[in-house]
């Protein structure tokens, strides 16, 4: 019997990179691109926010893009086709804004890039022109390639070791864009510091860029504060106000601080894990 | 003991309730208080007067009738007593629990002048206790079915309790809860030593077995819509009540530090997440031997504070801004708070927190004195000009209050609100400006309490019933405020 969060299919995307295949039907009916949603793996797991990369209503099916980090992650990764999620709560979040904006950059680095896929999607389908930039640590680490190819006008590729696209980082594919003028908006996902250095470089320019921000969260519908933000000196909420914030006003610096509150706990928890392998 | 005089009942003493040991249950979370017992609950009962117009009923926002559940007690017929008060109360083992009973029924009771009111909030928990260990299960009543839908957004008091009369009534009743867990606060606010969380189950399950249908994990806003309840979710009406569940910060310097918490987040990683057990998933600070302050001075700076100590904190220190006259928190929990070593300032606010790599260290206060009347009558606190000073914390609890949840409002353009963000309605029937909408409890108040919230959802319930029969939701008026 097809219960509540039933896993459809599993698919394997790169190292520890699993796509998974969630029933989820008021999630599928009701998601927006930009939305995500909050998991738990049995009754007394930890509840995580997952973002939902693609959904279909009338499968009543989310498509989530997983990466082992943690103890909670790598137990999603041992999750087969039969298995249920305890809750799937979503979508949650403010949608992304969608509207004609003219020339659009996506840029997307390591499993941002399934954030990211439904935000090139809408813009794209909106009449925008495309662009998108994918950043990964080498060509094994590089998801949803194909996905993002149909999706965008013309899609670019840095790894770091050079194994996929040019060798480098995603600013080196963003700065001749800019250098051309010729882009309208930005959107960037990805680790802290990739966020931090792409809003950077649009800022002397003036281009609106929205960042989508991934702090610590508990609850996720606004209750507990704990994905508190500060956006142009106020305290904002990512799960409520965000996820998307303009990254010319987010100070990633604090936001990096508070995202290493339970590093230590993260580790012993790692360690007591049966997927202990990857502290 | 019906046979004790007016002028010997005058004289008896309030009945103590059984209070665990505070050195022993600092060690836990389980319940402090113990309840009274069969005997000590009838004792207690037959202190009451039995007032020709018992004023006690107008202290309790649900109107339970406290008069005839009382004698009941004296008379030894507990489960005859727990019909009468579930007649108007779903929530009873809780109420009798959290409501601040000095401020309501037992504030209004005549004996309060001598200073010793009958306890009306022992009795009723242990009427619900007794009711719920021992009463044989009784079938659903019977009610015709209406054949009319109505959602419930929040498992809330002031949901539970509107989804309870419009079930009796005959309607379909669906609650949407947006966390994996039932009750709103009393989930993942109110400490288990405080409200055991098998109880709020318990009185959760009575409404599921009369009929009333909980779906958890669905969050009305963010996805759906009231406009999809109402339309392709096929539901004739919905009641409102999403709380106020978005906690307020100071804005002060330092409030992003790492070991500052909002008592929200803090008490739902150990209520909800259980971050207090060494297996559990979710992690809390490791406030161990740390000195934790708690700003505020409600009752959820008292449960943050007694919870920080039973997580072993170092020192507790609650700062309020006000002095303890003006303490709005419930009497029996300060006193439990104190026994346990909750140290308490008054007058003294939070100016900024100051932090080493990240972590928070000290929080700068500031003294204040009492200066004029606000407009609710406390006097307003003033800072005395350059008098402050550093109060050591490695964890800082905010406890100053929550704002509504906004998601709902925000998707709801059309949803008229209050400049103070609440949802705007009508004060008796709790109509809102959307046709079939209705609304209670802390969203349309602001935060508040248990009870308030019970009231609200009962009478929305009426309105809700009247509007679904084709009445007009203004003109209807709820038979148990008609006293």
């Amino acid at each position: 019997m097809d219960g509540r969060f039933t896993v459809r299919a599993v698919s394997s995307e790169g190292p520890d990179i699993h796509r998974l295949l969630v029933h989820a039907p008021r999630v599928a009916r009701y998601v927006r691109a930009g939305q995500f949603v909050i998991v738990r793996t049995t009754p007394d797991g930890e509840r995580i926010p997952l973002t939902v990369c693609e959904a279909d209503a009338s499968e009543g099916t989310i498509a989530l893009v997983v990466q082992g980090v943690g103890r909670t992650t790598f137990d999603i990764l041992e999750l087969v086709q039969g298995d249920q999620f305890a809750d799937v709560l979503g979508p949650l979040g403010s949608p992304t804004h969608v509207e004609y904006y003219g020339s659009c950059v996506v840029v997307a680095g390591g499993v941002g890039v399934a954030i990211a896929l439904p935000v090139a999607r809408a813009w794209h389908g909106a009449g925008n022109r495309v662009v998108g930039i994918l950043g990964a640590r080498s060509d094994a680490h590089l998801i949803l390639h194909h996905d993002f190819t149909k999706a965008c006008d013309r899609v670019m590729v840095t790894t770091e070791d050079g194994s996929a696209g040019e060798r480098g980082l995603v600013t080196d594919a963003l700065g001749p864009l800019l250098d051309e003028g010729l882009v309208d908006r930005v959107f960037v996902v990805g680790p802290i510091p990739m966020m931090r250095a792409v809003a950077a470089m649009t800022q002397p320019t003036g281009i609106a860029t929205i960042a989508s921000l991934n702090p610590l969260m508990v609850d996720g519908t606004g209750m507990c504060g704990g994905c508190r933000v500060a956006v142009g000196g106020e305290t904002r909420f990512a799960c409520i106000d965000g996820p998307e914030f303009d990254a010319h006003l987010v100070d990633f610096d604090a936001l990096e601080r508070r995202n290493t509150a339970y590093r230590e706990f993260e580790t012993c928890q790692a360690a007591l894990g049966g997927s202990a392998r990857h502290g | 003991m019906g046979e004790l005089s007016k002028r010997e009942r005058m004289a008896m003493d309030r009945t103590p309730i059984g209070v665990r040991d505070p050195g022993e249950r600092m060690g836990d979370f389980d319940e402090v208080s113990l309840g009274y017992t069969s005997g000590l609950a009838i004792l207690e009962a037959s202190r009451c007067l039995n007032c020709t117009r018992p004023v006690c009923i107008d202290g309790c926002p649900v109107g339970v009738r406290i008069d005839e559940f009382v004698k009941l007690v004296a008379d030894g017929d507990i489960e005859g007593a727990a019909a009468v008060i579930q007649r108007d109360n779903v929530l009873p083992a809780v109420c009798g629990r959290v409501c601040p009973q000095e401020s309501q029924c037992e504030g209004s009771c005549v004996l309060a002048k001598k200073g010793r009111p009958i306890a009306i909030g022992y009795l009723e928990r242990f009427v619900a206790d007794y009711e719920r260990s021992h009463a044989t299960r009784h079938d659903p009543v019977a009610v015709t079915r209406t054949g009319r839908r109505v959602a419930v957004v929040g498992s809330g008091p002031a949901g539970l309790a509107c989804a309870g009369d419009l079930n009796r009534l005959g309607h379909a009743v669906t609650v949407f809860e947006a966390l994996h867990e039932l009750g709103g606060v009393l989930a993942y606010g109110i400490p288990a030593f405080r409200l055991p969380k098998d109880i709020v189950r318990a009185e959760i399950g009575r409404l599921e077995r009369e009929g009333v249908a909980f779906e958890t994990d669905v969050l009305i806003g963010s996805g759906m819509s009231l406009d999809d309840l109402m339309g392709p979710e096929g539901f004739d009406a919905v009641f409102v009540g999403t709380g106020a569940g978005l906690p307020r910060f100071p804005g002060i310097p330092g409030e992003d530090l790492i070991g500052v918490y909002s008592a929200n987040e803090f008490l739902t990683r150990v209520n909800l997440m259980h971050a207090h057990d060494r297996s559990a998933r979710t992690p809390v600070y490791d406030i161990a031997d740390r000195p934790v302050v708690v700003i505020g001075g409600g009752n959820t700076a008292v449960d943050a504070a007694r919870t920080s100590l039973r997580l072993g904190a170092r020192t507790v220190t609650m700062l309020y801004r006000r002095s303890e006259a003006e303490l709005p928190a419930r009497l029996e929990e300060i006193d439990h708070a104190r026994e346990e070593g909750v140290d308490m300032r008054f007058l003294v606010g939070p100016v900024s927190f100051n932090g080493e790599d990240g972590w928070l260290r000290s929080v700068t206060v500031q003294q204040m004195r009492l200066g004029e009347q606000d407009p609710d009558g406390r006097a307003r606190p003033e800072p005395i000009p350059g008098a402050t000073d550093v109060v050591d914390a490695d964890v800082a609890i905010i406890a100053i209050g929550n704002a509504p949840n906004p998601i709902l409002m925000r998707a709801t353009p059309e949803l008229q609100t209050t400049r103070r963000g609440t949802v705007s309605v009508d004060p008796i029937t709790g109509a809102t400006s959307m046709p079939g909408v209705f609304a209670g409890g802390d969203i349309t108040t602001g935060g508040a309490t248990v009870i308030l919230a019970l009231g609200a959802g009962r009478r929305a319930a009426v309105a809700i019933d009247a509007w679904l029969r084709g009445g007009e939701a203004g003109a209807v008026e709820p038979s148990f405020l008609l006293e």
